[in-house]
Order: structure tokens, then sequence, then C-alpha cells
């Protein structure tokens, strides 16, 4: 059953054509990876979905409800979770309290100015640390972790907010080999057992062949290529774009030079 | 209109817009490729005006002449070309990676330190230059006098912008400067030698502070008050421009000398605030100036309290400054206690903008504006209402409240710099506005005749009755920092981008923030025109934004409670050396310059970390 629906996404900046009518679907439970190499326009298209970019043209539906024009924020409310590709977490507060923050957010209480924040939604907190095995370094300042726990901080706060989608923007990027198969093969089972639907951009190719039930090929900003891992695989294109020949670099037929 | 007369407004709008445009051009280019904002680059054209106007005349008594008279000017501004270098090669080069607050304060204790040198060189009397051989005769313009130095300098802008261009085009220089203005890491990556750019920046900045200030001298004569005055009018103009871009700064100027020379027919006494106003109008439309760029801010650049384990007999704590402070009377004479009131609402102010600065982290320059609101509200209310303090306190904190949410909701969009220079702008109108509205606010004199009700009159009663607000204020501020609210505004100074995906809405908390600190900022200007029993319009200006700056900076600005410890120390330092010395404000800026070099976590910080650092 279908969760997001992206459809004819355009997005260019000033000449250059990041994004040329990106159309695709994500299922319920479903990992879905979107690859190419670098310029392609994955997180064009990652950030247009997050709501940090304002398509030019093209629409996103989530449920069936229109998200295209909704700020950040308001995707949150609507069920939309999401890492960075460079971690962003408040490095100022413990690992705990970053997800009590997300939570407090969820609940609709930062505005409240008495009862102390550390107090609050701390059992909700610790159980979403632990189910990213993070429950030991709780009260452990966020700017004291390491990279790879930041990581699975971001992934608990995105979790925070019970998102029907996730968006993970190359979630393994500056981890070590073991720990990128770890956080993945978590990920997918909180995808699989909650049934969110989870959008990922990668450049790790085991990790994509790994973990991904779809993938959707970028180059220049256009699809290329989607379908199961073993299809994109045998897919010429994609073989060409990523191995390269002489023909790699030609510039797609009816694309405007950029 | 007479033609005539718009022809001569028009023409002496292009003087001061050259004037205006050779000053904040090297303003401009410093910040591109140093990403410094430097207040002391008014300082910079005022050492020019003053080295001009007494090297200038000696020169011509050896040989008059239109070539010495302009040779001397080039030597001032070679000479502040030079001083621009020192000041990069011993302060500048260590803070470029710090905090653009302490970057701020730091210049601004420079602009400390060369207001009491120039008074001890050039002497505390104003300088008037002499007038530029070969164009003392006015020229006829339509019938109407208009003098031929102006003519020269309207030439002089357009000559400048095109010798910078040249310079920027042309060199391996200004290659390097372009380049750094765009991309600063990559030039380093490139194996420039970043020093030497830095200081060549530097040298040309200053040099055209310097020849700003020099041009001056046959129309102004030097003084004292010349370097916050045109460094104020030099950030609206680089501001406006676009941080970074020349070209900016010469549009900006010239919108800026028209808009100054046709003000007056509108607002006769406030042109200033005519300036300003376009900044804001600018800024609320294009928030990076005309032609500025988004700034990158890392995330090294916020700088503010971090969560800690609260400490064990915290009440306890409380419980004893509580005693101490309501028995302080019983061993203290009336002029300590004088003395003590006054710490106790600083602290309050300084409390209030760590709300800002240390969890919000909003870099606020302005903050003595709602001080100001605070004090001129409730003077306002009695001078004209002739209301009991029991209610001009609320109206003047409520004025001050009204005045942040109106400031808050235009500069919450803004980030960085413009912020700082946005809150700064609005200080400044509402300083002109008190200066100059004169019917209702005194103008200069302020109001006096502001004292408290009769039960609160003597200095014991009105002394517990400022600890007693600051405590209670102190406190609900504490709790609000601790509250999900404090939270969230932590959350947004750490990481805007993860604030926004967990649906915070950033901005409504920043000017929600705004809002409260301004309220609580009112109180204690409250307090203090009460205390006083007057006020006047230096409680908006710079230096008491600057004052409570500091405080917070004495103090910590990683710690909650740094600030009231900074306003205690500042306040007693200042009551003890100020009338011992007439070089107060030398030791002012250098201890800033020295606070922020070698002790940027504070009092309160650094006594915490030795003591963490021993359990």
């Amino acid at each position: 059953m279908t969760l997001l629906a992206v459809n004819g996404l355009h997005k260019s900046f000033g000449g250059v054509v990041a994004a040329r009518d990106v159309t695709f679907t994500v299922a319920r439970g479903e990992m879905f990876a979107i690859i190419g190499p670098n310029g392609a326009g994955k997180s064009t298209v990652f950030n247009m979905v997050g709501g940090q970019l304002e398509p030019d043209r093209g629409q996103m539906l989530l449920d069936g409800q229109d998200i295209t024009h909704a700020s950040p924020q308001k995707r949150f409310r609507r069920g939309v979770g999401r890492t960075f590709q460079v971690a962003q977490t408040f490095l100022s507060m413990s690992a705990a309290e970053n997800v009590q923050m997300a939570l407090i957010s969820c609940y609709r209480q930062s505005n409240g100015l008495w009862s102390p924040a550390r107090d609050r939604h701390r059992e909700k907190a610790l159980e979403l640390l632990s189910r990213v095995g993070m429950a030991e370094a709780a009260d452990v300042p966020c700017s004291a972790l390491a990279y790879g726990d930041v990581k699975r901080v971001e992934l608990a706060i995105a979790l925070a907010g019970q998102p029907k989608l996730l968006l993970m923007d190359e979630p393994t990027a500056g981890m070590a080999p073991r720990e990128r198969a770890a956080l993945m093969d978590l990920t997918a089972s909180i995808a699989e057992s909650q049934g969110i639907g989870v959008l990922f951009t990668e450049h790790d190719m085991d990790v994509v062949f790994g973990h991904a039930a779809r993938v959707l090929v970028l180059l220049r900003g256009q699809i290329i290529a989607s379908g199961t891992p073993d299809e994109v695989r045998q897919d010429e294109q994609v073989r060409r774009a990523y191995l390269g020949d002489e023909h790699a670099l030609e510039r797609p037929k009816g694309m405007s030079p950029a | 209109m007479d033609p005539a007369f718009l022809a001569v407004q028009a023409l002496s709008g292009l003087s001061s817009a050259s004037s205006l445009f050779i000053t904040a051009c090297g303003l401009t280019i410093v910040f591109g490729v140093t990403r410094i904002v430097n207040f002391a680059h008014g300082s910079l054209y005022m050492i020019g005006a003053y080295t001009a106007a007494t090297l200038v005349p000696r020169l011509l008594e050896l040989s008059f002449g239109p070539v010495t008279f302009w040779a001397g000017i080039l030597a001032s501004a070679l000479i502040v070309g030079v001083i621009g270098v020192i000041i990069e090669v011993l302060l500048l080069r260590r803070i470029y990676g710090a905090p653009e607050l302490f970057q701020l304060l730091a210049t601004f204790g420079v602009v400390l330190v060369v207001q009491d040198l120039v008074v001890q060189v050039f002497g505390p009397q104003d300088i008037l230059g002499p007038r530029a051989p070969g164009l003392r005769a006015p020229v006829e313009i339509l019938g109407r006098r208009f003098p031929s130095y102006e003519l020269v300098l309207i030439a002089a802008g357009p000559i400048v912008l095109g010798l910078v261009w040249l310079l920027l085009r042309k060199t391996r220089f200004g290659v390097l400067v372009r380049a750094a203005t765009q991309d600063r890491d990559m030039v380093a990556s490139l194996g420039v030698n970043q020093a030497l750019l830095f200081t060549g920046t530097l040298f040309l900045g200053a040099f055209l502070a310097g020849l700003g200030g020099a041009l001056q001298i046959p129309r102004v004569s030097a003084n004292t008050g010349m370097d916050l005055s045109i460094i104020a009018e030099a950030f609206v103009v680089t501001v406006v421009g676009g941080m970074g871009s020349v070209p900016g700064a010469f549009l900006a100027a010239l919108i800026i000398g028209q808009l100054q020379a046709f003000g007056i027919l509108i607002f006769p006494k406030s042109t200033l605030v005519v300036v300003f106003l376009l900044m804001a109008v600018v800024l609320a439309i294009r928030p990076y100036g005309f032609f500025g760029r988004a700034e990158v801010i890392g995330g090294t650049h916020a700088v503010g309290i971090a969560s800690r384990t609260p400490l064990p007999g915290r009440s306890l704590i409380l419980l004893v400054v509580v005693a101490i402070l309501a028995a302080f009377p019983l061993v203290a004479d009336a002029y300590l206690l004088k003395v003590a009131t006054e710490i106790l609402i600083f602290a309050l102010f300084a409390f209030s903008l760590q709300l800002l600065i240390g969890v919000g982290g909003i870099v606020s320059f302005g903050h003595a504006a709602f001080f100001g609101l605070g004090a001129y509200g409730a003077a306002l209310a009695v001078k004209w209402y002739g209301v009991s303090m029991e209610a001009a306190l609320p109206l003047g904190l409520a004025l001050a409240a009204l005045g942040a949410a109106l400031v808050g909701a235009f500069v919450v969009r803004l980030s960085g710099i413009y912020l700082a220079m946005m809150t700064l702008a609005a200080a400044q109108i509402l300083y002109a506005v008190a200066f100059q509205w004169v019917e209702v606010t005194g103008g200069d004199n302020g109001i006096v005749g502001v004292w408290p009700s009769p039960w609160a009159g003597g200095p014991v009663p009105y002394y517990l009755l400022t600890a007693a607000l600051t405590v209670v204020t102190v406190l609900l501020l504490k709790r609000i920092i601790d509250a999900p609210f404090g939270y969230s505004l932590r959350a947004a100074r750490d990481s805007e981008a993860r604030a926004e995906a967990i649906g915070l809405k950033v901005r409504q908390h920043r000017w929600l923030a705004f809002t409260i600190a301004g309220a609580a900022a009112g109180l204690a200007g409250g307090i203090y025109a009460f205390s006083r029993g007057s006020v006047d319009p230096s409680l908006l200006g710079i230096s008491t934004s600057v004052d409570a700056l500091t405080m917070l900076l004495l103090g910590g600005i990683q710690t909650v409670m740094g600030p009231l410890v900074g306003a205690a120390v500042l306040h007693a330092l200042r009551d003890w050396i100020m009338p011992l010395t007439s070089l107060w404000r030398l030791l002012l800026g250098l201890s800033i310059i020295a606070m922020v070099l070698i002790f940027p976590r504070g009092l309160v910080g650094t006594v915490r970390d030795r003591w963490e650092a021993r359990a």
C-alpha cells in the first residue's frame, strides 16, 4: 500500500537542472534507496521530500495528503522523520534529552514555561534509546559521543515522532564498515516491525543492495532505472553510469546544455 | 520647490555618500575576507582625521600648495593602514576562529582603547583642519554657492571605487581577496599564505578608513565622537549593500547619502532614524542586503549553556544567598547600599540578555534598547500622567516588552551578524528618538524627578525592593530556561535543521524569547530609573549594550549564573577604579580584549571547570 507518492518533481538551480520529472512511490514498511553518482540530484530530491527545498513543479502525497508545500515542521506532524547526511543533534544536551526534546515537540509542549524539561517523557526516551542500543549512554552529552553513536541517537530522535516515513540521507556516511551494516539492520527491523517506510540515499553499494527492497537510480537529475536491487544491477545504463565508459559522460538526448 | 535648493541638497548628498562609501568599502572588504565585523573601523577613521588635521598644517607650513595637501592626506591614510596591520597582528589574528560575539566584543575593546589613546596623543580639544589649497572659493550652482571641496569629494567616491575595482580584478592580491570572500577555507587549502593575505586586507581596509577620515578635515573638525557615529553609518551601508560586497556598499552609500540630504526635509531632526529605517526595510525584504549571501554558520559559533546535572543542595544555596541579600542593610552604609542596588539591577539586565545569547544563541547587540524603554516608560508615566512607582514599573516593563516584540518580529528572520547589526540599529533608532524628541523625552537632559513611592524611598527599602524583584525575576527566568521552552531555544541554537525536523517553530520561539528578555530588561530599566531619580538617552546607547555583553563575558557565557557574577564584578571594579584614573576606558577595553583572548569561559566558567577537573 502506497505511503509516499512523488509525482513529477522538478527543481533547477539557475541553469542547472538538479531534478527532472522524478516520480516514484514508497510503500509502508518498505526500504527504498535512491542512488546515483555525485551530483545526480539525490540530496535535492531528498530535501524536497523533507521540506528543506521547495520544488519548482510536481506533487508529493503522504498517505494521500498533499505535502508538496508543507514546511518541515508540518511534515513532522504528518509523520515524516528524518536524519541528516551530517548527523544533526543537539550537542549541548544529553542523548536522552535529545530524544525528550523530540517527544516534547511531538506532544506540543515546547512552549511550556514551568515544569523542567529534563523530567518530561524520560521513560519513553530511554525506551527509544534502548531500541537503538544507546540506553547506556542516555546521560552522556551528545558532544562526547562517537560519531557512530550520534547517528544512532539521531535515529532515536527521528523515531520519537512516531513517523510513518523515515528519511535517511546517507545514513552510514562517516561510519566504520561494521557499524554500517549494524545500523541498517537495526533500521530495517524497526521499519518492518512498525510498518515505517524508509527512504534513503547511500553511496555504499553493500548497504544499498543488502538492505533496500527497491532502488531508484538518478543521473543528472533524471531517473535512469528503478526496480529491485537485482534488476538495477543488471541495467545497462546503470552499469555505464557507475562503471564508466566512453559514453558515460555523454549528455542524454533531449537535455538542454546545463 | 526651488530647483537650485534641490540640486544643492542632491550634491551634498552625493558628497556625503562618497565619504561614507570610502570608509564602508574598507569595512566590507575586511569582513569579506576575515569574516570579522570590525567595530574598530570607526576608530581608524577617527585616527585618520586626527592625524591629517595635525599633520597637514605642519606640511603646509613647509611648502604651501595642493600637492602638499593631498600628499598629507595620503600619508595620514598610510599611517592608519599601518595601525590596522598592528591591530591585525596583535589581536584579530588570534580571534578569526572565535564566535562572532567575541569578535565583536574584542574589536569594541579596541574602540575603547583608541578613545582614550586619541585624547592622550592629540589632546581633548577638537582639531579643525586646514582648508584645501586651491579649493577655498565656493562655486556657483544655479545661483547658489556650493563648496568646491565637496565637488572633489563627490569625485573621490567613484575614483576609489574604480581603483579598488582595478585592485581586485587585476592584481594577484585582488584575486585572492575575491576568492577568500567567496570561500575562505578553499583558499586556505590551496596553499595561499593566509597570514599575509589577511594582514594585507587589514592594511587596505584601515587605509580606506583612514582616507575617509582624513578627507573630512576641511569639512568637520576632528572630534572624539567621530568613531561611533561613523561606525553606525558604515554598518548600515555594509549591511544594506550586503556584507562583503563593494558594489553593494557603493549603491547603499548613494541611497543613504540622498536619504540624509532629503530626509532633513521630512524629519528635520532625525536623519539617523531614516537611515536605520532604511536598513530595517531592506533587511526585512532581503535578509542579506542587496548583494550579500547567506552566511554559513558552523556549529562552533553557537556557544552557550549546556545541560548540567542540578547541584545538590541548590535550595540551600538559594536560601543562603537570599539571607545574605536580606541581611546586607544591617552592615552596609548608604553608599554601599546604592552600589549594591545598582549591581542587582545590572545583574537582572545581564541575566535577561543571557536568555537570548547563552540560551538562544541570539546575539543581540542592542539589548540596551529594552533597558532604556523600561526606564523611559516608567519615567514618562511619572512625568506625564503622574502615576505612582507601583504603576510606573509595570508600565515600563510593558513598553519594553512591546518594543521587544516589535523588534523581535523583524530580527528573528535574520541570523548571525545581520541579527547583531539589526538589533544594534533598533537600539540606535530608539536612542535617536530619545535624544531628538525633546518635547516628550527632554532630549539630552532626559527626565528628572522620577522618585519612588514614599514607602520605598530610603536606601534600605529601595535596596530590599530591588533585591526582591531581581531574585524573583531571575528565578522565574531560570525556571523558563530549564523548562521545555528554554530547551527548545537551545535546540534551535544547536541545530536549526534538526529543530525544524522535529517540528519546533524556531522563529516563534525566538520571538517569544525576545519579548520575555525585553520585558525583564525593561523591569531592570524601570528600577534603575527610580533608583537614580532620572533617565537620559545614554541608557539606550551602545555603551549600555556593551556593558551587558561585558558582564556576560566576564561571568561566563556558558554558565547560567555567570552574568550575575559578571555584573557584580564589573560594577564593583568600575566603582573602585574609575575615580582613580582618567584612563578607565583604556583599562576596560584592554580587559575586554584580555578576557576574549585568555579567559573566554569567564569567571564562573573557569571556576566550574577547575572544580570539575578536580572532582
